[in-house]
């Protein structure tokens, strides 16, 4: 079979299916299971309506169910086995994992990133946001730092990296160095710093994020509050911190726990900097350390990452249903 | 208390597009002043120049003899009360209007008392740790209002502060802005509208913008029953005035018109001899018309009547040689005049002579 009729053909059978399966289930509900006909009319119709809401929405609770729940699931299982899969350890998995001080390195990192990393996108969002709001370059500005957000966590790495190499002939860093007559260093080695040189690229890349979403947010403020705080006497950065900023601090909320998550979710740039070398390791790429080696652990991991960023998550969406 | 200056002031935008120009305008202290005119003639850009919220590129704006042209809005020593209230959200009513005293660093002792009081005025004392979305319409605008006060300032700017309520709330909130006035009669107030019941209601003196300057500067009445031009004429007034062409053909302390249309017109409006022949309007309001059996100054089949009880009013057939279909306004209930031919005269005192849109009144 040629791949374009097999493609138009699981178009059909796809589309098709879908719309069978919403007109048919309620046909079947409306005609055979609660009939609006005789005494039971107005019960019928109410208990109709009371389903109606669970036909449509089967479909995707049983593919949110096969794809999501049952993975977590599966994955809780699987950290109670050892590294073959086949003898039950319990927490075992865990325990030894609490133990060790790779791991207590990564949760301390992962700690730094997810203090350091949303709130400084967050605040230099903001800062470009208000700057370029009036200007007539603004947009120009934007889209330049709007455009790491376009590029991969490994290529964005690979740009750092040659920002940070030793050489001064490469890296810029060092190149300024040299040229103040300072010895080449490696700021990935530095300790504890070393975090910040890494968390630098995610910076980098979120900002723009935060200074789009931001910046919509300060254009939505009616343009007469400011006015009538100019008129009450307040100065720029009264204007700025209290009329604009809690104006929008629903929105400054969504920005931060949204960076946080993906924050608690980056593994590619430790990955592609250190390998998780120098004690930068943060959870994520200390998973990646185990996974298909010891799938066991790799799972306990995961899942500690998942108890983190659950409260998070929970309470962006509820802010982000509170600001619309 | 103060007093405003305005001298040959004028707005350009971007250097080209020309809003307003050559506004000459005294207001004294303790005055009323109306901005009323027609959407898009600068009435509310004028209001943002003496706020300070827009620039003020020609002229000179003085307020209590000292020239503020640039001097920022919060030392003018003005407050404004806007159309969509701008209370700040997140604060509550009480924050609201204690927040310029508090930018200005007044002690809270001070600030406590300024806010009890404003409160206290308009009734807000139950609602002083609301937000103000908890708050309806009117509520909001009186908060607005109380955050103007607070700042005790020598004028206080409206701009259209009653277009977003209601019809019943809006009554209510402009008797009480009439109250507000009576008690401080030393502030000067200077309110935007195009609501013309508010302009007459309120008003001192109204001014009319129209053609980016001003049409006619007056007193409410002054400005009904001697209109400077068609144009005040008919914007002032509702429904507007009934212009009809015709000649002089009578000159003296009474002018008598003989109308294109057939009738005649007698005006108290006095004229000379050259006078003699001269094209002019007659202008007839509506409400100046009453029923006649014979020598009338219109006369025209009624297409139309509408009947309010107190008021029924007659629409004519679109006649060839008015402008406008012509309106009459009588009293009470009048019924069945629908298709017939009615007559119509007026009082010589209330008839308008206008030639080249211009009253003659003021020639």
């Amino acid at each position: 079979m040629s791949p374009i009729l097999q493609g138009v053909l699981t178009i059909i059978i796809g589309v098709g299916g879908c719309l069978a399966y919403f007109y048919g289930s309620n046909l079947v509900l409306d005609r055979v299971v609660f009939p609006a006909r005789n005494d039971d009319q107005g019960r019928n119709i109410r208990r109709a309506t009371m389903v109606r809401p669970w036909l449509f929405l089967l479909p995707a609770i049983l593919a949110l169910g096969l794809y999501l729940v049952y993975p977590v699931v599966g994955s809780f299982i699987r950290s109670l086995y050892d590294r073959s899969g086949s003898n039950f350890v319990g927490l075992g998995n865990y325990l030894e994992m609490f133990q060790e001080s790779g791991f207590r390195v990564a949760v301390f990192n992962n700690f730094l990133w997810i203090l350091f990393v949303p709130a400084a996108s967050t605040f230099f969002g903001l800062l470009v946001a208000q700057l370029t709001d009036r200007l007539s370059w603004g947009a120009i500005a934007k889209s330049l730092i709007f455009m790491p957000m376009a590029i991969s966590f490994v290529g964005a790495s690979l740009i750092w990296k040659f920002v940070y190499a030793g050489d001064p002939a490469i890296g810029i860093i060092n190149a300024i160095g040299a040229y103040f007559g300072a010895a080449p260093v490696d700021p990935l080695q530095i300790p504890f710093w070393n975090n910040f040189f890494i968390m630098i690229i995610m910076v980098w890349m979120q900002t723009g994020f935060a200074m789009v979403i931001l910046s919509a947010a300060l254009r939505g403020i009616p343009e007469e509050t400011i006015e009538a705080a100019i008129i009450d006497g307040a100065n720029p950065f009264q204007l700025f911190f209290k009329i604009k900023v809690p104006q929008i601090a629903g929105t400054i909320a969504v920005v931060w726990t949204t960076i946080t998550f993906l924050t608690l979710k980056v593994f590619d740039i430790v990955y592609t900097m250190t390998g998780g070398n120098f004690d930068t390791d943060i959870l994520p790429s200390y998973m990646m350390d185990y996974m298909f080696r010891d799938d066991g652990r790799a799972t306990a991991v995961a899942f500690v990452i998942m108890v983190i960023v659950t409260p998070v998550m929970i309470y962006n969406i509820r802010q982000a249903r509170k600001d619309v | 208390m103060a007093d405003l200056k305005l001298t040959d002031v004028g707005k350009t935008y971007g250097g080209t597009v020309e809003v307003l120009k050559h506004i000459d305008l005294d207001i004294e202290a303790g005055e009323l002043i109306v901005f009323v005119g027609p959407s898009g003639c600068g009435k509310s850009t004028l209001l943002r120049m003496i706020a300070g919220l827009e620039k003020i590129t020609a002229g000179t704006l003085d307020i209590a003899g000292q020239r503020v042209n640039d001097v920022p809005p919060a030392q003018r020593g003005i407050a404004m009360v806007f159309q969509s209230y701008a209370l700040y959200p997140h604060m509550t009513v009480r924050d609201n209007m204690s927040f310029a005293l508090q930018i200005a660093k007044k002690s809270k002792a001070e600030i406590t008392e300024a806010v009890e009081r404003a409160a206290r005025m308009l009734q807000l004392t139950p609602y002083l740790d609301r937000l103000p979305k908890a708050l309806s319409g009117g509520q909001r605008q009186r908060v607005a209002i109380g955050r103007a006060i607070v700042r005790d300032p020598k004028v206080f700017l409206f701009d259209e502060p009653l277009s977003n309520l209601d019809a019943a709330l809006r009554v209510a909130t402009r008797i009480e802005i009439a109250q507000l006035k009576e008690q401080m009669p030393d502030r000067t107030m200077i309110y935007v509208t195009h609501d013309q019941v508010e302009a007459m209601t309120l008003a001192t003196r109204i001014v009319v913008l129209a053609n980016k300057g001003i049409a006619q500067v007056g007193s409410p009445l002054e400005l009904y029953e001697r209109p400077k031009s068609e144009f005040v004429a008919q914007f002032i007034g509702s429904p507007a005035m009934n212009l009809l062409p015709g000649e002089i053909t009578g000159t003296g302390m009474r002018t008598t018109v003989r109308l294109a249309g057939g009738g005649t017109a007698v005006s108290d409006v006095s004229t000379s001899d050259a006078d003699m022949g001269m094209q002019v309007n007659v202008g007839v309001r509506p409400e100046d018309c009453t029923i006649a059996r014979q020598a009338a100054v219109y006369s025209g089949k009624v297409a139309l009547t509408e009947a309010l009880g107190e008021v029924t009013l007659l629409h004519f057939d679109p006649d060839e040689h008015a402008q406008e279909p012509v309106i009459a306004k009588l009293p009470g209930i009048h019924k069945g005049l629908r298709g017939e031919t009615v007559k119509l005269s007026v009082d010589p005192a209330k008839v308008h002579l206008f030639a080249q849109g211009t009253s003659l009144l003021y020639r």
